[in-house]
């Protein structure tokens, strides 16, 4: 090739072409701007710096894994830093909080404000994390998962009682002190005829005072009631919350008050599950949920607003 | 008008581009660093992969909910990733360890979280919230925008690809015996089946995997068997117990 110092200079420009020529069109050949070619060898040698003092080389034989770097960053140790840090900050409130709950009992937190304050965010935080996919984010529950904010209990209302709740879970086969019943599937598994069914439905919907046709058989409702449902759900119907067994008669339904849901459950047995959260979530962050739920306003004895912690009705 | 020349880009023309065999010499030399810096640490992947106990391959009906996974597209929102972070550890437990991907082919870390991560989402809620999420994302999250996959509790799983599958996960190193192979199509059977006499052996060869129904549908098997098996194990397989997450080997 021609010697580089006699490339022809465009006319135009005053710029040197590469003296390539293609049916007379010609190339200009600028360098590349500086400024970019100055970052350029810039980012080389940052990237040399940031070897010698980051972790840099993954499996170098010899490393121990990676090389270290000088600065002997993990992200995993920073990690590990910033959650005692945390641990640090939050165990002094958590401690005051199991000690005012353990000694005094839950409603106790009410009367210091910082504790109140303090449980209610980190109630609020982990509920919305963990409960509120399936109890909504107020706690209000849908159809099948229950509402928290009513005084309404199928295993207790009692600090202790959400508490061993959250902690074992309900039906949970995975933990061992998981809260455990079974409702018979009486349709699906023909324990009962459809015209039992039918009767039986009725016969519940009027414990809550729903409306029934005139035409339903309340009588033989109430027998197939008597001997197949009394049992759990109590022969006034009010239910027992130490087999978990709902209150049948406040017109408030985890499946749906309608006829046909009502009949439906009857048909199917539901057999809805709760997760266990005692090896998921930290003790402390148990007894803040706990308290949390508990102080929602359906909590027991808070909202009866009288006496100890006695009448667990439903 | 015409700038002085850098003195670098002056050599670079009058040496190496004049000169084909120092280009080419040069080239050379250029792609090698990149082939060796991105090839190179594969050949050390074990070493990166941290020691832990209890990590098993996907039991067969996991593995089909997991290839159903990513026939759906579920990476393109959600990611199974957690990183170690002070915000994600708190609200999603235990940051991730390369060790609980090993068995992924390909893994699910993901790069989108349109949706929550689902790394830990293993035993965080029921099978019938999952059944429920599935038909209508709606009825339980009111926000939610992800799209309903209701087709998947109406679809039979297609059980006589699954041999195939493992023997192909067994030639990429899955630790998958020909005795699991053989037995795959009942242990899927057994696994929807609490009663089923194949039970021991199944955990024995899958041990901790959960064994009921999935989607309450006991007269068939479902993909929403199989998704709901699959993302019920995700992230319980590491026994934290015995896992020394200081140990300088570990930290990275």
């Amino acid at each position: 090739m021609a010697d580089h110092d006699k490339m022809p200079v465009d006319e135009l420009t005053g710029i040197e072409t590469t003296g390539h020529e293609w049916d007379g069109i010609t190339e200009l050949d600028n360098p590349l701007p500086r400024w970019w070619l100055w970052i350029f060898y810039a980012s080389i040698v940052w990237s040399i710096i940031y070897m010698i003092f980051m972790p840099a080389w993954p499996a170098l034989p010899g490393f121990d894994g990676h090389t270290r770097g000088l600065r002997n960053h993990s992200e995993r140790a920073n990690v590990a830093v910033a959650m005692s840090e945390l641990e640090a900050r939050r165990g002094p409130m958590f401690a005051e909080l199991q000690r005012v709950v353990d000694e005094q009992g839950v409603r106790a937190v009410l009367d210091d404000g910082d504790l109140l304050n303090f449980t209610l965010a980190a109630g609020r935080s982990a509920f919305g994390d963990n409960c509120a996919t399936c109890h909504g984010a107020g706690g209000g529950g849908f159809i099948g998962y229950p509402n928290l904010r009513d005084d309404d209990w199928i295993w207790g209302g009692s600090y202790d009682a959400i508490r061993q709740t959250i902690a074992g879970g309900i039906r949970w086969d995975a933990h061992p002190e998981t809260r455990f019943s079974q409702m018979p599937a009486f349709g699906r598994d023909e324990l009962l005829t459809r015209d039992e069914i039918s009767a039986v439905t009725d016969y519940v919907m009027t414990l809550s005072s729903l409306t029934v046709s005139a035409d339903a058989d309340l009588v033989l409702g109430a027998s197939v009631f008597e001997t197949q449902c009394a049992t759990c759900h109590m022969a006034d119907g009010r239910g027992d919350i130490t087999q978990g067994a709902p209150n049948l008669t406040n017109n408030i339904w985890l499946y749906g008050g309608s006829r046909e849901q009502i009949q439906a459950s009857i048909y199917r047995g539901p057999y809805g599950a709760m997760p266990s959260w005692e090896n998921r979530l930290p003790e402390p962050v148990i007894t803040a949920l706990a308290a949390y739920v508990y102080l929602l306003g359906g909590g027991e004895t808070l909202a009866q607003a009288s006496g100890p912690e006695t009448g667990e009705a439903g | 008008m015409a700038k002085k020349p850098n003195p670098i880009w002056s050599w670079h023309k009058r040496v190496l581009e004049q000169n084909s065999l120092l280009l080419t010499v040069g080239i050379i030399g250029v792609v090698s660093i990149g082939g060796l810096v991105e090839i190179t640490p594969l050949f050390y992947l074990d070493e990166t992969i941290e020691e832990v106990e209890g990590v098993r391959p996907y039991s067969p009906l996991a593995l089909m909910g997991r290839d159903i996974y990513i026939r759906e597209g579920c990476y393109t929102c959600h990611s199974q990733m957690i990183r170690p972070l002070r915000d994600e550890v708190e609200r999603y437990g235990h940051y991730s360890l390369a060790a609980e991907s090993m068995y992924d082919r390909p893994f699910q870390w993901g790069s989108k979280r349109t949706g929550p991560d689902l790394a830990r989402v293993g035993g965080k809620y029921s099978d019938e919230w999952h059944r429920d999420h599935m038909r209508d994302p709606r009825s339980v999250v009111p926000g939610s925008i992800m799209p309903p996959y209701a087709f998947l509790e109406r679809t039979p799983l297609e059980l006589d690809v699954i041999p195939g599958r493992m023997r192909a996960l067994q030639r990429l190193g899955v630790p998958y015996s020909d005795e699991m192979i053989d037995a795959a199509i009942d242990d899927v059977r057994t696994q929807v089946d609490p009663f089923a006499p194949g039970y021991d052996d199944f955990l024995a060869r899958y041990p901790g995997a959960p064994v009921r129904n999935f989607d309450g549908n006991e007269r068939v098997i479902t993909e929403l068997d199989a998704m709901i098996a699959y993302l019920q194990v995700l992230g319980t397989m590491v026994d934290f117990s015995t896992y020394e997450a200081d140990a300088d080997a570990n930290l990275r």
